[in-house]
């Protein structure tokens, strides 16, 4: 090992001792700190809530419904073949956050489209769920608390809010069934 | 008899220095004689805060922290518990009544310049004490689980979302995947802690108000005997006049107008799916959400918002005049008054919705009212206090503190003198 780095100025062994067990009460110290950061992350029982199955066959075309999922409101909106064109028209160089309505719906079920109802910004659930109530200029969704714009695919088309309604990971378990919480692999259709 | 007390308590002095700590603290402690009312807001703070931890724990006696019982429990309080409507009231206004104390004594201190060398860790424990205080009114305002509290902890909570990680950041505050039962016990919890949190900062603000003593409204250091005069009982008697005069405006708010400072949707119970049309946080917040808003950048508005705050922390930096007090710094003193008003402004705009117009301001939106008001908020601290640090001329400063308390004494007494000669 090394012996002398500076003139007169020896590493001993007292000086290693209190290096290494400094180091090791550092490291004992933080995995002793873990446990309690981690004991406020969502608990096991949250964990399970984890999937939602919702019957589309009900919804009407033009109507939307709103199920809860891990305690977030999904939006599902039946759309018309209006609102389908409107969203696909739309160039992407008129978006904020550009992303194909393609992206945002499964292939051959364009008419589906299924969202976290949760405003990008900070966290409020925009209105244009029920019927009448404001779904703003662009069709889709309006957040109340600082006025986002939502458009037919849930794409933000004016802020503050920066990001797209989210898709939440879903699949058709049948031609109108769908599981929310599971991504395409982990199922058996 | 009083000999027996006297032996008692140096029997305990001598082994536990207490009674010689709190005499050598409070009656002893020699205090600028020319203090104002502006210095009683301190002591008022240290009332209120104990006022607020004694009301908190008897609530917490009946209130019940799980989401399917909270909103209902604070009705119980309100109208069965006997003297609950009072416990509550006073405890919801008390929050009010400290913040507008805790605002009153920092702009007191800006005013006389407080903050400079040698209190620079005072200034900076008080700026502790404010965050602490904002945290636990924000979660205490959650507790009663109306929709502005749900929505309100919706909306703080998800600011650490514009951070790196701040998905994770999120869901591991909420303990879940929105604001649920999980939040709402642990931040009945954190209610419980902070305020003692509050008390030990309390502790190390006055060890360090009393290393250099008070500063004084000319803002100049004491220089002889005659400048102090001891605490007790010149300002115990003070302070306990201001607050009989506080404790009126209290108990006003409390029997006559107690939910003068609330909003009525917090009446109606947390529902999670609906977001109220409008959504405001408690008062107090309105000037630093109103920076929020105005900033129309996820990440920017939250950091504009912080950092509203922390420039306080930097403020001994930021301002390099050597004279304290805003008498004898005739520039400052008008930008003082601006920046007040200005903060008023803040919260006019923190109160009303963004897209609101307003036609006696020449059609100005409420945005730009916003972004107007934010900018004038930072630029006094950045850019108006450094320059006049390096630019203004001051008026001169009294040689002490008697000086101008005794001029008409100095003056009658030198005419006697000259009548005489
Ligand atoms: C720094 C001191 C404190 C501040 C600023 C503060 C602030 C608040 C606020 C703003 C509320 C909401 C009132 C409402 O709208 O109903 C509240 C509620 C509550 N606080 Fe505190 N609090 C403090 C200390 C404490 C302490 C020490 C306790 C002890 C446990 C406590 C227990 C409670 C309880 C049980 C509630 C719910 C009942 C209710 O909503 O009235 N608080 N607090
Ligand atoms: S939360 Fe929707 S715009 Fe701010």
């Amino acid at each position: 090992m090394t012996k002398a780095t500076a003139p007169g100025k020896t590493i001993t062994r007292r000086n290693f001792l209190t290096l290494t067990a400094g180091a090791v009460g550092a490291i004992g110290t933080a995995k002793l700190i873990w446990p309690f950061i981690n004991s406020m992350n969502p608990s096991a029982d949250v964990l399970a809530q984890s999937t939602t199955d919702v019957d589309l066959s009900p919804i009407a075309e033009g109507q939307g419904i709103t199920v809860i999922w891990r305690g977030k409101p999904i939006f599902i909106r039946h759309r018309t073949k209006q609102e389908i064109a409107e969203a696909e028209r739309t160039p992407m160089a008129d978006l904020l956050d550009p992303q194909p309505d393609s992206d945002r719906v499964k292939k051959g079920k364009d008419q589906w489209l299924v969202l976290i109802g949760i405003c990008t910004h900070l966290g409020c659930i925009p209105t244009g769920q029920a019927p009448n109530s404001n779904r703003g200029k662009y069709d889709g969704w309006y957040c109340p608390c600082h006025g986002s714009l939502y458009d037919t695919s849930g794409r933000v088309r004016r802020g503050p809010a920066p990001t797209n309604l989210v898709v939440p990971p879903y699949v058709f378990t049948d031609g109108s069934n769908i599981r929310i919480g599971v991504e395409e692999e982990t199922t058996n259709v | 008899m009083s000999s027996k007390v006297t032996r008692i308590s140096n029997w305990i002095d001598y082994r536990l220095p207490i009674i010689s700590m709190m005499k050598h603290e409070l009656n002893e402690y020699p205090t600028p004689k020319n203090l104002n009312y502006w210095w009683n807001f301190g002591s008022l703070a240290g009332i209120v805060l104990m006022v607020m931890i004694i009301s908190g724990i008897f609530l917490a006696m009946h209130y019940d922290p799980n989401t399917k019982n909270a909103f209902d429990s604070v009705e119980h309080i309100m109208r069965d518990v006997n003297g609950g409507w009072f416990l509550r009231y006073l405890h919801m206004n008390g929050a009010s009544m400290f913040f507008i104390v805790v605002y009153i004594h920092i702009f007191r201190g800006m005013y006389y310049g407080s903050y400079k060398y040698p209190r620079e860790l005072l200034w900076i424990l008080g700026v502790v004490i404010l965050l602490l205080m904002m945290a636990t009114a924000f979660m205490g305002y959650v507790l009663p689980w109306g929709q502005m509290s749900f929505w309100g902890a919706t909306v703080i909570t998800n600011l650490f979302s514009a951070f790196p990680f701040g998905d994770s950041i999120v869901e591991w505050l909420w303990g879940g995947y929105s604001v649920d039962n999980p939040t709402l016990n642990r931040f009945f919890a954190l209610h419980y802690l902070f305020p003692f949190l509050i008390v030990g900062v309390v502790f190390l603000h006055l060890i360090a108000l009393h290393q250099h003593g008070s500063n004084n409204p000319l803002g100049i250091d004491r220089k002889e005997p005659r400048d102090s005069i001891p605490f007790h009982p010149y300002y115990t008697v003070k302070d306990l006049f201001g607050l009989g005069i506080f404790a009126f405006i209290w108990a006003f708010f409390i029997f006559f107008a107690p939910n003068f400072f609330g909003e009525p949707d917090n009446y109606i119970e947390a529902d999670p799916l609906v977001t109220p049309p409008h959504i405001v946080p408690e008062w107090y917040f309105l000037p630093f959400y109103a920076i929020l808003r105005s900033i129309p950048h996820k990440v920017a508005g939250v950091l504009a918002m912080v950092g509203a705050i922390f420039v306080l922390f930097f403020l001994p930096w930021l301002d390099t005049c050597k004279v304290r007090s805003a008498k004898f710094r005739p520039i400052y003193k008008k930008l003082f008054w601006l920046f007040v008003v200005n903060c008023f402004v803040l919260g006019f705009v923190g109160a009303h919705s963004p897209d609101e117009v307003f036609y006696y301001l020449g059609g100005m939106s409420n945005q730009e009212l916003g972004q107007i008001t934010t900018i004038l908020y930072f630029a006094f601290f950045i850019i108006a206090v450094p320059l006049l640090g390096m630019f203004e001329k001051t008026t001169p400063l009294p040689a002490s503190i008697s000086e101008p308390v005794n001029r008409g004494g100095d003056r009658r007494k030198k005419s006697r003198q000259e009548a005489a000669a």
